[in-house]
């Protein structure tokens, strides 16, 4: 049992630390929901890109440097170190690109994933629905086959899609054959958000950015060439992607070991005795869930999967996220109220405990598939 | 980097594991609390036979913490952090039979060979003096009366061992408790279902879960810290002491509160691990004093 880097590894940090100090922006970036902090993010996302950063675990001939899972958390660790804008391409790069990776053909590939790393193209994840929300495999939005055009076309309605005000494409399930059981005959579709027969609603979020948006899908067709996997086997296809979602791959480290360091500068700055217990818990929150990182690094190493753990694991960051901001925000006193970083960041955690997959609906996971408890008698189902 | 387990270490493991599960380890601690010593001392013999004793000076501290985890998990009874971890760290070697310390108090000093006392940062011989009544029944403390000056190695090192063993242990103890739960919610039925299949149920004991996942790695993380960073070795270990007191306090309270009325009787075997892990939680070092340390280290004083 070791916690050391090989010398290669330590090389990788060091190259990525020399790179980022001499290039992270000196001013914090504008929201990445406003335009123009959408575009400035997207500069950045092409600035990572040339220096080969914005995937390091992808293959070369993608943007990437085939990096190992250790380098890419070394990476990630660095990133939020150096104090690094968020990634505005986050969606594509970390929810779908697995999925295109492991279901996607070498033609789909070739076709999105380098204007994915670029931040040229980016993505939106257009899952839930107005009545599909915990419960998405209830999902009711169609696919209906067209087989002059060789496609699909989709009606009905998504929402909540982090992005797609601005975001250039969308990925999300159809319903494909109504005769079919629940999870089955869901089909996963790819489309360009300016489709014609898409319309898109900005929806303000809590701190009065359009951060999501509601789409409407009004016979929008999408060819046979932009089906990610099976038709009809939408749902196997999209839970390989919840697993990084809820697991490693949205929320690394990194960004919590950083704000917890950010978190202990300003009780230096601002000493309260009353909330120095908070303070101690945010970072030992944050160092165990580094540490636990490098332990599922290492099962993944060894051949395991994340599965069930990831559900701990979304639980852990989310709530660890929502008690760093607001400690900070209990030492900044009468202060906290008015606009700062910690505010954003305050006010962006507390939605961490409702998306990808609310802790509730991960508390039942854990319970059930980690504990054996029994599972839930469901209610009466249409 | 593997922050696994080797595969020695688990074999390890495995064989306490099996040792201490074919030990009526239960039986152990209760006639211990009824000042009956010979099944734990026979216990100890056998523990002491698989090298559990000389892990602090011949092993590494990841084995004293897998060690731990077990006697934990099992309830073994006597000065087992004492003996193991503090003792010989601070003596510098092994201690032939059972040694205990007095920190402030010095558990078991009346099965003790060897007693200590820690003044104003040396170690002094010391007898013991009136016994009390821990929550834990088979935790019986002394008040020390103390003797001469011996020569002595690191205490610091020897404490930050001790709190180390001590955490593993309440993480073992929570991780029984959790199981031990998970069993009783999947058997005991109320309004026509078991009551596991309630998410009242289900999302306490989840976590539980969680928060033992999380604080297991803290564990061997300050296992692993190399030797000479003081301050680094000081703030690990002190965080996981946190968590783990934190972790396996929640399991037993979750725990009883799960079993309903028969998880508040004493006959029934939960009570041993309640009261052991509501003991662990202030002994060698509280919350409270640990919290401190490392917003010491983080921030200075
Ligand atoms: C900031 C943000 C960004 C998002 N981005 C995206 C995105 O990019 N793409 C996308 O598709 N979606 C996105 N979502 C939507 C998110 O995935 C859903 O909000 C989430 O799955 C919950 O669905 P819901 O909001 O409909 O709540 P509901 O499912 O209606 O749940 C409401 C409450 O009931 C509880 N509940 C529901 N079922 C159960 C149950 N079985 N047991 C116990 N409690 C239950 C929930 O836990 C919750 O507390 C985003 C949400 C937020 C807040």
């Amino acid at each position: 049992m070791d916690l050391d880097l090989s010398p290669s590894e330590l090389a990788f940090q060091a190259e990525a630390r020399a790179w980022l100090a001499e290039n992270v922006p000196a001013e914090p970036l504008p929201s990445l929901d406003t335009p123009e902090g959408f575009e400035l993010h997207r500069q950045w996302e092409a600035k990572l890109s040339a220096a080969r950063w914005p995937v390091v675990s992808w293959p070369e001939e993608y943007h990437g440097r085939g990096a190992s899972l250790v380098e890419w958390i070394i990476f990630e660790e660095e990133y939020y170190r150096a104090g690094a804008p968020l990634r505005v391409g986050q969606n594509g790069i970390f929810l779908l690109s697995p999925i295109l990776f492991e279901h996607g053909t070498k033609e789909q590939q070739d076709r999105f994933l380098p204007s994915m790393a670029t931040g040229e193209k980016v993505w939106a994840q257009c899952w839930s629905e107005p009545e599909a929300g915990s419960d998405l495999a209830s999902l009711k939005s169609t696919a209906r086959r067209d087989d002059e055009r060789g496609g699909w076309v989709l009606n009905g309605q998504k929402i909540w899609c982090s992005r797609a005000a601005l975001a250039h494409w969308g990925f999300g399930l159809f319903r494909s054959d109504p005769e079919a059981q629940k999870h089955a005959g869901l089909t996963y579709f790819l489309f360009p958000l300016d489709a014609e027969g898409v319309t898109v609603r900005p929806i303000a979020q809590l701190d009065g950015e359009a951060g999501f948006a509601e789409v409407f899908f009004d016979d929008v067709f999408v060819p046979d060439a932009d089906v990610l996997g099976a038709p009809g086997d939408g749902w196997r296809v999209a839970m390989s992607t919840a697993g990084n979602e809820r697991g490693l791959s949205l929320r690394s480290p990194g960004r919590f070991t950083a704000a917890a360091d950010r978190l202990l500068a300003l009780y230096a700055d601002r000493p309260d005795p009353r909330v120095a217990d908070r303070v101690v818990d945010a970072w030992i929150g944050a160092e165990a869930y580094r540490l636990y990182t490098w332990g599922t690094v290492s099962r993944l190493k060894d051949g395991g999967d994340i599965g069930a753990a990831g559900s701990v694991n979304k639980v852990w960051w989310s709530e660890l996220d929502v008690a760093l901001h607001e400690t900070a925000l209990d030492l900044l006193g009468a202060d906290a109220e008015l606009e700062s970083t910690w505010l954003d960041g305050y006010t962006f955690s507390l939605s961490g405990p409702i998306y990808a997959g609310t802790n509730e609906i991960q508390r039942n996971i854990v319970a059930e598939r980690i504990l054996g408890l029994p599972r839930e008698p469901k209610g009466a189902q249409k | 980097m593997r922050f696994e387990l080797t595969t020695d270490q688990r074999d390890f493991a495995a064989s306490l594991e099996s040792l201490l599960s074919a030990a009526d380890t239960v039986a152990a601690a209760r006639a211990w609390a009824a000042g009956d010593h010979d099944p734990g001392l026979k216990l100890w013999q056998r523990l002491a036979e698989q090298g559990v004793t000389e892990l602090a000076t011949e092993a590494t501290p990841v084995e004293v913490v897998v060690a731990f985890e077990a006697l934990g998990r099992h309830a073994v009874p006597g000065p087992w952090v004492e003996s193991a971890a503090y003792l010989p760290v601070a003596l510098g070697r092994e201690v032939e039979g059972i040694g205990t310390v007095g920190a402030p108090r010095a558990l078991d000093a009346d099965v003790a060979d060897e007693l200590y006392a820690v003044v104003d940062g040396a170690l002094h011989t010391a007898t013991a003096g009136a016994a009390h009544v821990s929550v834990d029944r088979a935790r019986h403390l002394f008040d020390v009366t103390v003797g001469d000056p011996v020569e002595h190695g690191d205490l610091a090192a020897a404490y930050d061992l001790a709190a180390l063993a001590t955490a593993a242990q309440l993480l073992g103890a929570g991780e029984r408790v959790l199981a031990d739960a998970v069993t009783y919610v999947k058997q005991r039925r109320q309004f026509g279902r078991e009551i596991g299949s309630y998410q009242a149920i289900k999302h306490k004991l989840a976590d539980v879960r969680i928060a033992l996942d999380f604080a297991r790695p803290l564990v061997f993380g300050a296992a692993l810290v190399p030797t000479g960073s003081i301050t680094e070795r000081e703030r690990a270990v002190s965080a996981a002491k946190v968590a783990c007191a934190d972790a396996a306090y929640l399991a037993s309270r979750t725990g009883l509160q799960v079993h309903g009325a028969i998880g508040y009787t004493q006959e029934f075997d939960l009570s041993v691990w309640i009261t052991k892990i509501r003991a662990l939680v202030t002994a060698w070092g509280t919350p409270a004093e640990h919290r401190a340390r490392i917003l010491d280290s983080l921030v200075g004083a």
